[in-house]
Parts: C-alpha cells; structure tokens; sequence
C-alpha cells in the first residue's frame, strides 16, 4: 500500500494546525502535532464516516479525550470536507464553531465536548457499550493523552471497558513522553504502561505512531481483537514535523509568532 | 510597581515569601505549577514541592493526608479541576475532617478567555461556600491577594483562594493592603444612594462605575467583599438600612455566589432592593477576557445599568 497520500494530508493537516493556532494567537500546537498522523488516520481511512451525513446510522465515533489537541481534529475535518477550511481561521475567537476546546452540536464530526481530561475516555466506553446493547455495527475511538493517564478516571473507564468486553473500543494513547510542567517521568510516571493496560484486561499494541504502515497495522489488529478492548499505544513525538517545536514542553499551550509560524508552515512543506 | 498584576502572579511571589516563615508548609501542584505559580515556590524550595501530575483528586487526599500529619498545604490548580474535579474529596476529607489545607485555585470566571466554556467555572465559590467551615476567599487585585494569601497562611483549617488569569489593576498597595481583614468587608468608597458590593476582579469595575454614576449624582457605596465565608454579615445590614439598595457583582454564577449570600443575609434581617451582576446561568465559550466580560454582562457599564434599574425601583 502507498502511504504518501497519507503522508502528504497529515502535512497539510499540521500545516493548519500552526495557522489557526497562530491566527488565534493561543492554543496548543505541540499535542496537536502529535497526533496529527493518527488522527489522519482515523478520518481518512480507518473509520467508517461520512462527512454528508455526519449522524449517520452505525456510523464509527471518535472522541478526543485530550481534547486541548482540537486544532488537530478540525484541521482533519475540515480536510475531509465536514465544514469549510475557511473557518479554520476563526478558532477561539468570539463567535466561533471553533471553541478553544471543542463542544459538540456546533460542527459536525465532534462527537463529544472535551478539554477536561480523562472524562472522554469515560464517555467513549458508554458510547461503546450503547453500541454493544443496540447490536450496532460502529466502532469508538478515543485518543488520549500520556499526561492524561494519570487521571484516576482513566482507570476507572479502563475497567469497565474490559468487563464489559468492549471490543469495539479502540483507545489510543499519544505517547510523547511530555506533559506541561515537563517529562512525563518527572512529572508523575505512567509506567510501566503496556503492563498496566494488560493487567486492566486490555490487548495492547505498541506502534511507531509517525508511521502509517504500524498504525493502520494495528487499527486492523484492533478490528480482529475479540472479547476485550484495545489500546495503541503510538509512540510520538510532541511538535512532530516541526523543528523548534519537536520535544519541547514549552509548545504545549503557546501560539507561535509570526515568523515562527512562517517557518513552521515552511518546514512542512505548506504555502504561508 | 507595575499597575496591573494578576492574583496569581501574587499567588506565586507570596508563596516564596511565606516559605521561608514556615518551615511546615507544603505546596502541591497537578501538572500546572508554570500557570498556577507554585513553580515560583518550587524554585526556592524544591524539597517542599509536590507535583501529583494530572491526579487532582488525588492531589486533595494527599494534601489532606500531610495536614493531618502537621504540614500546612498549599495545593493548586485550575479552579474547575479544584472546586469540580476534586469537590467531593475536599467536601469529605479536607471539609469533614477540618484539615489545614488551602485550596488555591486560578484561571477562575470567564477571563480565563479562548480556553472556553470547559474551563470557565462559575460555580466555584457557590460549591465551596456549602461546606461548613471552609473560609472562602475572592481577591480583588494583587496587593489584597498578597495580603489574605498571608492571613489564609496564618489561620488554622480549610481555605478556598480564587484566583485570576488575567492582570488586574492595582488599587491596594502595601500599606492599604494591611488594613484588608479576613472576614471583614472593605468600603472602598463611601455613599449614601446605594450600595454596590463586588468581589475579586469585579471591585475594579465596581469603583469605575461608580465613579460614572458620581458625574450623574448617584452616590455610590463601594465595598469590596473579599471574603464570602465567613460573610461580613454587619456591613451588609447596614448598607442595606443605610442605602436602601444593594447591587453585588462578580464573575461567577448569580446562582449561589456573592449576590445568593449577600441575598440570605438581607432576606432575613432586612429585605432591601438587590440586583445582581454575574454569570446569568449559561456556559461561557472561547474568546478574549474583555470581549466576553462584556458579552456576559459582567463590566462596569453592567454594573452602572444594574444601580439604574435599582434607582428606578
Ligand atoms: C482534568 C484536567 N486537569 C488539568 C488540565 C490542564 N491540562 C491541559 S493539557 C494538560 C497536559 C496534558 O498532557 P498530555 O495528556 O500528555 O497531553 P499532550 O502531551 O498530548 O498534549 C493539562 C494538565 C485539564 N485540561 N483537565
Ligand atoms: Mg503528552
């Protein structure tokens, strides 16, 4: 399979991740960039969607439990044609479809209002469950935060997700080692993470979360996973694609300047 | 001195101060010491500093724990993940259990901006104000949070400190600042038609409305309400008596803030006129601080309209 068509839309998502995040002069590029490629990869292939008829019947949900990454999934949606990228310029200011955190019912494709973390992993194992009881055929999604593991509800949804057998729950965790105050191991340490999902009843599968090949690797591996939920653990690199932003906690919440953005924009391959 | 600062700017310079009096006093923090300031503490006292990542309701049990075992805590975060994440925690461990802990929250109210409406809380001081002994505090400007940060500091028991985002301006300084009381309302400004009682940022906006309302004749009485438990249940009998008609302002919830307090008092001593400027029972959404205070009805002219309507009735 040919994965540069991947490649190039996950460029041109992070291309608009950096410009509405510079347009409104605040936000949250670097777990953003992250996740760019998995979110690329959810709304361009894995999930079963269609942007003319975003509530569509056993249609497949993606809930961004890290929900401060929201410039990541507009910048996809728009992409994919569920609202115009015109838009994108409007983010965080009065008035906007595009809240700072995404609320659900304004554009379509949000399937839940997050931005507190931990609750959409929550909300994404009752979708599942909903799904279980209506003998419906869609498939929940939730990406989440490494920071964001450390929140005791995380826990609580894994669970329950793994006793109820929750194998139409896919959960990905951006694993890019950095949170706000810093590293992930400084700060509160996650790990052993693999182990701990698989002791919460979890199949696990650790990915290159960059490469698409691993990632719709093991979104198919999720899909064939019977009787228990998944987790993805993809390996990631916070600000990927963009030098200065790469591994830096510094660009978690904090818009670039104007040349930055120029740079940013250019590294990427984009047109300012 | 700069002429704006914002409370939690105040916050982290105060922590360092306080750190070096007390030997005993311990700062928790849940992934957000660069914005609540508690980082400026960690840098003088590292050893006295604890990060319990993004774990808020644990960060509460902790902090619960170490008082009990003799420590003064000083545990911080975002007011929404405080007051909402951890409430049940502070409600039962902290507030049943009468610990030394001090809650200091920031990014409380509607300034906190583009964030949004996940982030914006207004139902802090109403949560807060229902647990039996905790001392609640709402600083207008960075002087006054300096200063009841100190007396918070220096009380035995629970404590909730909002504090702001967003740089306010300065109308204590040090020396005014010292005559700011826990507990105590502050009159900031005398008159005799009506009273206008603000808390935290709002006070600025109280003292240029009435102002305005000055070029018009109306004489204002502005007190700055600092602290809404306990409440100065005094100063508001007689302004009630004394200026018939009490405007409260905040940025918070109408519903069970400063103006529902103020309310419990004067409904069952003196029933007098109230008007209330908040947050009308909606959510917020993203935008810049002023842009929203503005669309949410929380600005000086809010408040001017407000005495209006109170001068008509
Ligand atoms: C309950 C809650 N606590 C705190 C925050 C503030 N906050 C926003 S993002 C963040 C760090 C998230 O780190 P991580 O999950 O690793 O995200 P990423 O690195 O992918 O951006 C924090 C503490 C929040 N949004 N929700
Ligand atoms: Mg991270």
């Amino acid at each position: 399979m040919d994965y540069k068509q991947f490649e190039e839309l996950a460029s041109k998502v992070r291309v608009d991740i950096i410009k509405s995040v510079f347009e409104a002069g605040s936000g949250h590029p670097g777990g953003s960039l992250s996740c760019a490629d998995i979110m690329t990869a959810l709304y361009f292939k894995e999930m079963n969607i269609d942007p003319e008829n975003p509530l569509m019947e056993d249609r497949d949900r993606l809930v961004l439990s890290k929900g401060h990454a929201c410039p990541a999934q507009y910048a996809a949606l728009a992409e994919r044609g569920y609202f115009p990228k015109e838009e994108l310029k409007t983010l965080r200011k009065l008035g906007s479809r595009l809240q700072g955190h995404a609320k659900m019912g304004l554009v379509p494709g949000i399937e839940m209002s997050t931005g507190s973390l931990g609750q959409g992993f929550s909300v994404s194992v009752g979708m599942a469950l909903a799904n279980k009881l209506d003998n419906k055929e869609g498939r929940v999604y939730a990406i989440l935060g490494d920071g964001e593991l450390q929140e005791g509800i995380v826990w609580e949804a894994a669970m329950s997700a793994s006793h109820y057998h929750l194998d139409n729950l896919c959960a990905v965790v951006d694993w890019n080692g950095l949170q706000i105050d810093g590293k992930n191991d400084d700060v509160m340490t996650v790990r052993p993470i693999e182990d701990k999902f698989r002791a919460f009843g979890f199949n696990v599968i650790s990915i290159n979360g960059h490469d698409f090949a691993e990632i719709f690797d093991a979104f198919d591996q999720a899909r064939a996973c019977k009787g228990q939920p998944t987790v993805i653990v993809a390996s990631t690199h916070k600000g990927h694609g963009v030098s200065f932003m790469e591994d830096q906690a510094g660009w978690h919440g904090k818009a670039p300047n104007e040349e930055q953005a120029k740079q940013a924009v250019e590294e990427l391959g984009g047109e300012w | 001195m700069a002429d704006k600062m914002a409370t939690r700017e105040a916050y982290g310079k105060v922590l360092q101060e306080l750190g070096a009096e007390y030997p005993n006093l311990v700062v928790l923090d849940a992934d957000l010491s660069g914005s609540t300031k508690t980082g400026e503490f960690k840098k003088v006292f590292p050893e006295r500093f604890f990060n319990f990542g993004i774990a808020e309701q644990n960060m509460y049990g902790a902090a619960t724990g170490l008082a009990l075992s003799g420590k003064i805590v000083c545990a911080s975060t975002f007011a929404m993940f405080a007051s909402g994440r951890a409430f049940e925690i502070i409600r039962n461990s902290i507030g049943y259990t009468h610990a030394n802990v001090k809650v200091c929250a920031t990014h409380a109210g509607i300034t906190v901006g583009e964030d949004g409406a996940s982030h914006q809380t207004f139902e802090d001081l109403a949560l807060m104000r229902t647990i039996p002994g905790m001392t609640v505090v709402n600083p207008s400007d960075g002087a006054s949070a300096k200063e009841l940060l100190r007396q918070v500091v220096a009380m035995e028991g629970p404590c909730y400190v909002r504090l702001g985002r967003a740089a306010v301006p300065f109308f204590y300084d040090e020396e005014s600042a010292k005559e700011i009381k826990l507990g105590k309302g502050n009159t900031l400004r005398e008159g005799k038609d009506v009273t206008i009682i603000a808390t935290g940022i709002m006070v600025s906006e109280a003292m240029k409305a009435a102002e305005e309302l000055a070029i018009e004749g109306i004489d204002c009485r502005v007190i700055d309400m600092h602290t809404i438990k306990p409440l100065d249940e005094d100063i508001i009998i007689k302004a009630a008596k004394e200026t018939g008609a009490i405007l409260t302002c905040e940025e918070h919830s109408i519903i069970g803030g400063l103006g529902s307090a103020v309310a419990e008092v004067t409904a069952t001593n003196c029933p007098c006129q109230l008007y209330m400027v908040g947050q009308r029972d909606t959510f917020g959404e993203s935008g810049s601080p002023e842009a929203l205070k503005a669309k949410y009805g929380m600005t000086a002219s809010d408040i001017y309209k407000g005495v209006h309507v109170l001068m008509k009735k």
